[in-house]
Order: structure tokens, then sequence, then C-alpha cells
């Protein structure tokens, strides 16, 4: 007996070892290293670094901007995202295929290319101001860039996707006869909406906003390139601190505070709401009652209620043809909302593509055809090594995560383990610290290893970043899987490696393949950590985008995100018709 | 008690070309308790979708009370619905989900907690007040829904398959209490179920749907003894139908010829005409199918089954062109054992043969 459960320690310690490895070494040890270095100095501690930092009010009035920015950008998310995913929990099969098409397309595009097609939009001599002067609106090109307005309007952009995606993995798993139960048992629509469905989709909203708001605040790419001197936010004053002044204490004083606000805001969000709703763990099916008590709940009740009586009163108002209408069908005023957002977070990009044959240069309307533009590009040895790479470091990204999270998600959904809710949060917490301060602190590693500039580095970057997510999709192919198989299998006399290799890995293919396409898209759009440990010299795609456009804004970058956006819509139609095959079975 | 009468015209759902009710007309008595039964896909939750006005009829007409209320949404309709899931809502407790329909209804707060209580003493669960959905057992949830549902006396009460999810036990003993509250209060109920001994122990009526339309509308007996349909007759408890051909018809008996015999026997008709030389089915329910008396079929035993209270013997006609035969009695200890393959003769009661159209009924 104790053999075999000694055997079976060593077997778990094998298949979890490697992750927990990977983070302690390129997570942890960096990250730590980095917050070390704003404490000690030449001469052992020091809080010089801090008294630096809160020395003046700038870098302070940063924070608040950031804190504004992300502020604002959560909320347009939230409350713009909530009718798209609404929409899309709520229509037929076919066409909540095509809605979820645009939104993942949106969500899959790099955010360097949305950025740049908003500088192409919002330029002198761009759609919005031509369209506005041919339609006699205005005499001369307004300014619409480098303001709060379009780092508004960018931020939104990137992160709607990421809103409509996680409400609507809530708005999922309501049961949608609560709401037909609501009307038979008297109550009118706005009643039936707000008291019924709208409390049940808050942990939807929560989730959505702490998502929204925590990646918002390590944003630099959208103000940096659709903002003014005005809009610069934290994670800017960080890469400065580390590309311009190689001021690691410094760096490190700045990640410290960052670290420090991302965490207060989830302390805030666990204490309100509770963390575990934010995994999705707990269907609406279970929900417990918040933790809001007492007057506070009375007063949402009130309000909900009234927010009711005001909805019914105002569809009353309407013409009666909507009291006789299909009671499933979405209303006419919804769709048009949600397709005008999805056509507004989907046109910029697609608007490219018009502009990447013109011969006018990037000025609206397209003129001529070329494919001048495209072969600069493919002639160019620093972009098609830069796609090479990026590939390359996609792959072994891909494969990398797979070979490590995927033993792990299996320890974590088949076997009772001491403290699983501890090991998983360890597991996903690269994606709660801001992506910023893992890659400042991985470049001071990697550059004392001589790592930097190897596609090993960032082969092990992008996996530090990608592997949550693999974990993640694999506990939940595994979740649904039947073990049942695996037993019956061995009842037939499979050996353990041959339930795996006949029975079990078949049958995971699909969903194998879709968290290897997740990581490999991961690494493939990865910015931050590239910034830093391409050491300037082999760039990865992201990486050469950024130093492009970051100098000039040229055709040639809008060939490239033509390039780009038509590779990631093909992916994602890879991936959905994989999860398709596997949903079929 | 409030309870009120239903009619149903020419009601009528389409979803393109798939008709999931034909124009159907059914009226229900005030204070009834009927039930529609089917198969799935037969029709009986897209009518009682309509009745509830949670989806919309393509044609027709639905009256309450002589009320049309066919365009009328599900909370102007006065009527309840008791959900296959329960559908309580998760994140309101006990006492908020029955109060819920009075809220609604903008009943007085001290009134609503009266009738609440009043409601959970019904259903005899007055101590989970407090508690929340996911913390009952699933038979707990259904008497709650059903508290939630009787709170408001509706003018009438539909069940989709409301004990679907319960086991055999609980459901015999859910089956009971809601019995007892249709008395009590003498709601007028329409009870959608797919299990047919749960539909003859407890309505009044039983409309038996089939492909969109009713096969047979009548009372539990009518329906067992006198079955319009081979549908009916195979839905509805076990039977052996048998080919014969009619030779005479005299008032309610008939003189018939089983499959390739050449003797004639008698059988009693369903209600439907029958002419002479018309090809029919003669239903014979296991039970009245006697082993060993009157003798107007032979067959070789195959298996023999005990399943508690009842032996059933499994017998193959030596008469060519009829099915395999089960007879059933009760079981007996200390007779003589069966012997497989042993040679059985068998009758029946001439009452007890009931003669029924080939296909479809009229």
């Amino acid at each position: 007996m104790r053999a075999i459960s000694r055997r079976l320690a060593w077997t778990r310690a094998a298949m979890g070892a490697p992750l927990v490895l990977l983070l302690v070494l390129f997570l942890v040890y960096p990250v730590g290293q980095l917050l070390l270095l704003s404490i000690y100095g030449d001469n052992g501690f020091t809080l010089a670094q801090y008294r630096q930092l809160f020395a003046s009010s700038v870098y302070l009035d940063v924070l608040l901007i950031t804190l504004k920015i992300s502020l604002v950008t959560t909320l347009v998310c939230v409350v713009t995202g909530y009718p798209i995913a609404y929409l899309i929990s709520v229509v037929g099969k076919e066409r909540k295929a095509t809605l979820l098409f645009w939104v993942l397309l949106s969500f899959w595009t790099s955010f360097l290319v949305r950025a740049f097609a908003w500088i192409v939009l919002l330029g002198r001599n761009g759609v919005i101001n031509k369209t506005l002067i041919s339609l006699g609106i205005i005499s001369s090109p307004a300014n619409l860039l480098y303001n709060f307005g379009s780092v508004l309007v960018g931020m939104v952009n990137a992160l709607l996707p990421l809103a409509v995606l996680t409400m609507l993995s809530v708005m999922e798993n309501i049961d949608r006869t609560l709401p037909r139960a609501a009307a038979t048992l008297g109550a009118r629509p706005g009643m039936a909406f707000w008291k019924i469905y709208f409390p049940l989709s808050l942990p939807g909203v929560a989730a959505a906003g702490i998502m929204v708001f925590v990646t918002a605040i390590g944003f630099f790419i959208v103000p940096a390139l659709l903002g003014g001197r005005r809009e610069t936010m934290i994670t800017q004053l960080i890469i400065d601190q580390v590309q311009q002044t190689m001021n690691w204490g410094f760096a490190g004083a700045i990640s410290v505070l960052l670290l420090v606000v991302v965490l207060i805001v989830f302390a805030a969000y666990d204490r309100l709401l509770g963390l575990s709703s934010m995994t999705g763990a707990s269907a609406p099916r279970n929900a417990k009652p918040s933790r809001l008590s007492g007057p506070v709940a009375r007063a949402g009740d009130a309000l909900l209620t009234l927010l009711g009586a005001i909805s019914d009163r105002i569809i009353l108002l309407l013409p009666s043809r909507r009291r006789d209408r299909n009671p499933d069908q979405a209303g006419l005023g919804l769709q048009a909302f949600v397709w005008t957002m999805l056509l507004v977070i989907s046109a910029p990009t697609i608007l490219m593509i018009p502009l990447s044959f013109g011969t006018g240069g990037l000025n609206w309307p397209p003129q001529g055809f070329t494919l001048h533009w495209y072969e600069t590009v493919l002639n160019s040895p620093v972009w098609t090594q830069a796609m090479l790479r990026s590939l390359l470091v996609g792959i072994g990204t891909g494969l990398l995560a797979m070979l490590i999270g995927t033993p792990a998600a299996f320890l974590l959904v088949r076997s009772e383990i001491r403290g699983k809710a501890a090991w998983l949060a360890f597991i996903l917490s690269p994606i709660v610290v801001p992506r910023m301060i893992i890659a400042v602190g991985l470049f001071y590693v990697f550059a004392q290893m001589g790592l930097v500039g190897s596609a090993l580095g960032l082969v092990l970057g992008h996996t530090v970043v990608a592997v949550p997510y693999v974990v993640m999709t694999m506990m939940a192919v595994l979740r649904n899987y039947d073990t049942r198989l695996d037993h019956a299998a061995q009842s037939l006399g499979a050996r353990p490696f041959a339930t795996l290799r006949f029975v079990t890995f078949p049958i995971l293919a699909a969903g194998m393949m879709s968290s290897f396409l997740f990581a490999f898209a991961t690494s493939f759009d990865e910015l931050t950590i590239a910034l830093f440990a391409t050491g300037g010299l082999n760039a990865t795609l992201p990486k050469q985008f950024w130093d492009e456009v970051t100098l000039q804004v040229s055709p040639t970058i809008a060939a490239v995100s033509t390039c780009l956006f038509v590779f990631m819509g093909l992916l994602i139609f890879v991936a959905e018709r994989l999860r398709r095959r596997a949903a079929a079975r | 008690m409030v309870s009120s009468s239903l009619r149903i015209r020419e009601l009528c759902k389409r979803y393109g070309d798939f008709v999931a009710l034909a124009p159907t007309s059914l009226d229900v008595a005030k204070g009834e308790f009927l039930t529609l039964l089917g198969p799935s896909g037969s029709g009986k939750t897209t009518l009682l979708s309509l009745i509830a006005g949670l989806a919309h009829p393509d044609e027709g007409r639905i009256l309450i009370d002589d009320c049309d209320v066919t365009h009328s949404p599900a909370y102007d309709r006065d009527i309840g619905v008791v959900f296959q899931n329960y559908a309580l809502f998760p994140h309101m407790t006990i006492e908020d989900n029955i109060a819920f329909p009075l809220r609604m209804r903008k009943v007085s707060d001290a009134d609503a907690r009266r009738r609440t209580a009043a409601a959970l003493e019904t259903v005899r669960l007055p101590h989970v007040a407090k508690r929340y959905p996911h913390e009952l057992s699933g038979g707990q949830q259904q008497r709650i829904a059903l508290a939630r549902c009787i709170v408001y006396r509706p003018a009438i009460i539909l069940m989709d398959e409301p004990l679907g999810a319960l086991d055999k036990k609980l459901r015999d003993q859910m089956q009971l209490e809601i019995k007892r509250i249709h008395r009590e209060l003498g709601t007028t109920i329409v009870y959608v179920t797919h299990d047919q001994e749960e539909a003859m122990t407890m309505s009044d009526r039983i409309c038996l749907m089939n492909a969109g339309a009713i096969e047979q509308l009548g009372t539990p007996r009518d329906l067992y003894f006198r079955p319009r349909s081979v549908f009916v007759a195979d839905f509805l408890g076990e039977s052996n139908l048998l080919s014969a051909t009619v030779r005479g018809v005299d008032g309610e008996g008939l003189d018939i010829v089983l499959a390739e015999q050449l003797a004639a026997s008698r059988a009693v008709g369903n209600g439907s005409r029958f002419a002479a030389g018309e090809p029919i089915k003669v239903m014979v329910r296991p039970q009245n199918l006697m082993v060993g008396e009157g003798g107007q079929l032979s067959g070789r035993l195959t298996d023999v089954m005990i399943s508690g209270s009842l032996t059933r013997l499994y017998i193959a006609p030596e008469t060519a062109g009829l099915p395999q035969l089960v007879a059933a009695h009760p079981t007996r200890s200390g007779s003589a054992p069966y012997e497989i393959g042993q040679r059985l003769s068998l009758g029946w009661h001439a009452a007890d043969a009931v003669a029924i159209h080939d296909g479809k009924g009229i």
C-alpha cells in the first residue's frame, strides 16, 4: 500500500512540478527581484526611490490619470457591452454564431492593429474628418487625435470584447425559464428584467468590470499611440525608466505602486463580491446572497423595483405592436444598438484593407490600386524575419504551454490535493499581475542569464503569460470529460498509457488544439515582454510593428495590419470549426 | 374558491414547415383536472405554452371564462405555471419567491406576508421561509413552486411535467399532494406529462396527443377500455393487438375472424362504426388474456417474468400472422412452475376484446 501511495505522490509531483518551477523561475523570482531593487541601492536598504516617487506630484498625477482613464473605460465597456452580451445570450444558434464571430474577431485582432487603425481613422485626412467636411458639417479638419476622447475610444475598442465575453459566460448560465416564470407570475417585461434577470447577471457585470479595469491600468499601447502628453499612463513611465535611463530601482518603485493599486482593487472586489464569482465557478443557479446586507440590499431592491416600474411605463408608451409580438424576439432598438457597436469596433480595421492597396498613402478616400506596400513588406528582411520569428516563438510557446499546462490541469481536476484553491490562484497569477511588471522583471533576470534577444527567452516569457489560459481551458475540457470512459477502457484491459493514447487524448484532442491556438495567439500578439526581451535586435512582429508605428504612420503598416487581420480571422475560423466538431460528438 | 373554464378554438402553431400544433379545439371545465398526455414532440408542451402566453399562436383563439386572451401577454392572463425545473428565483429567499406574484399585484406587505405564510402552510413547509432555493431538496423545491403558484389564486394552473425530476417514491407522494391541493382549492388544472400511469391516477380527463393533434379525449376509463386508435391502445398500458377481419356487426358486438384462423370469435366495438369485411385490430389487455381457459388460441411459452405482484408470460402463438403475446396474472406462491416451451391454450371474454380500426382512428 505504502509503495503505491508513494508512487502516486511522485507521479503527482512530476505532473505539477514543471509548471510550478516555470512560475517560480520566471514570475516569482523576476518580479521579486524588481521589487527588491526598489528598496536596495548600492549602499543597502534605501527608500530613496520612494522619496523621489512622492517628492513631486508628477507621478501621482500620472497615477490619477491612469485611474481616471481606466475607470471611464470600464464604465463605458460594461454599459455598452451588457446589451451586446445580452443579445448574444438570447438569440438563436445561427445569429449567435454570427454575432460572436464579430466579437471574437475584434477580441483577437492585435491591440496594435486596432490602435493604428484609429490613428488613421481619426487623422487630419482620415475617414471621419473627410466625411464631415464633404457633408459640410465642418470646414477644416478637426483635431480628433491625441486627446482624452481618442484614448477613450481606443481603450473601449480594445477592451469591449473582453467585457462582452466575460459577461456572456455568466449570462449563458442564467436559466431562460426564470424571466418567463416571472411573466406568468404577473411581472411585466421591465419588472421581469430588473428584478430577475439583472440581479442574476450581476456577477458577470462585476467580473467584467474588474477584468477590464485591471487590464486598463496596465495598458500602454493605446495611450502611447492615441494620447497626448496629458494622457500618459503609469506603465509608460516604467518603459521610460527602463529604456531611457536604465533606472531599475525607480522602475521597481513605480511597479510596486502599480501592483499595490491592483491588489487594492482586487481586495475591495473580494470584500464586496467575493473573488470566487470571478472564475465563474459559482453558476447563478447556486447564486449566494451577496455580501451586501440589510439596508444596502433593501435599497438596491427598491431601486430595481423603481427601474422596473419606469421601464414598464416607457414600454406602455411605445406603439402597441410591441405588446403582442413574440415574447422571445429581441427588440429592434436593441438589435440596432448592438450592430452599431459591433460596426464601430470592427470598422477601423476593415477600413484599413482598402487603404493598404491604395496609392494615395493613408488619406481617405483610397485612390488607385497597388501591391507596392505588400511588396515592400515582403522584400524587407526586417519584416520577414520578424514574421518568421513570431511564428516560431508562437509555436514554441503553444507547445511548451501545452506540455506544462495539461498535466497540471489533470492534477487540479482529477486529484484531491491540499490547498487546491491556493494552487489555482498561484497558477492564474500571471493574469492578475500587470504584464509590464513581469516584462521588466524578466528583462532584468534575462540580462543576468544572457537570454535577452534569444528565442528561448521569449518562449519562456510568453509561456508564463499563456499557461494560465491553457490550464483554464483544459480544466474546463476535463470537467466535461466523462471519466467513466477511462474506467471502461481499463475494464477492457487497457493499461494507463494505452487508455491515455487510445481513449482520453483522442477525445480531448479538440480541446487541446484550441488551447494550443489560444497560447499561440497570446504569444503571436504579445508586445510587452517582447518590448524588452528582444533586446532591440531580434524583433518579433508586434515589436517591429511598434517600432515602426512609433516612428511614422505609413501604408506599409496598413499592409501588415491587413495581413495580421486576415491571419487572425482564419485562425478563429479554424478554432471555431474545431470547437464545433468537438461539441458535435 | 376561484376557478375558471378554458376554451380553445382551432389553435395552431407552426415553426417554419414544422407543425407543432395542428388546429386544435379543447374545452376544460371549471375545477377540472385535465392532463395533456403524449410522447415527446406530440405538441403537449406547445399547447401549454400557448395557453400560458409564453408562445404566440399562428391561428385560433384562447378564452378564459369567455374572455378572449389570445393576444394578452402572460403577465395579464392570471394563470399560474409550475415549470418542469421549478424556475425558482435563485437570488431570492423562499419567502420572497412566494411573495413575488403578490408584489407584482401590489398586494400590501402585511397581506402578502400573511398569504405567503398560509401558502407555505398548505404545502407543509412553513419552516423553510428564510432559506434559498438551492438549500432545498428537489421535492421541497417542487412544493415551493406549487406554493408560489397557488398563493395568488390564479384562475387556471398549468403544470409542465412538474414531477419529472423526482424519483418514483417522491413522485407518488407528490401526486397525492397535488390531488389534495386540487380538492381543497378547486382550481382548474391543466397538467402535462408523458407518464401514462401518472395521467391515469390523477386526471378527471386525459387529452392524449400525438404528432401535434389530439388523438383521443376522455376519462381515463374511456381511454383505457375503449381506445379509439391503435396508438391509444399501445400508449396507455400494455396491450396485445391482434389483426382480425370483421364478419358482421350487431349493435355493440362484432363477429370477427382472427388472422388466418377459420373459426369466428366475438369482440366489442370501441364506439366507432365498423363494416363487414373490414380489417381491424383486436385489443386484449394482458391481464384479460387467460391461460388454460376459453381456448381461442394456443401457443408456446417463450419466457416468464415475475415483476412483483404480476407474473408475465410471453407466448409465441401457433397461428400465423399474430405477434408475440403477453399474458399477466397475479403472482401466487406455490403454484406449479411453468416450463419454457410448454404448450398453452389462451382465451378471453368477448367483453374484454375491443375492436379498433386498423391504422389511424377516426
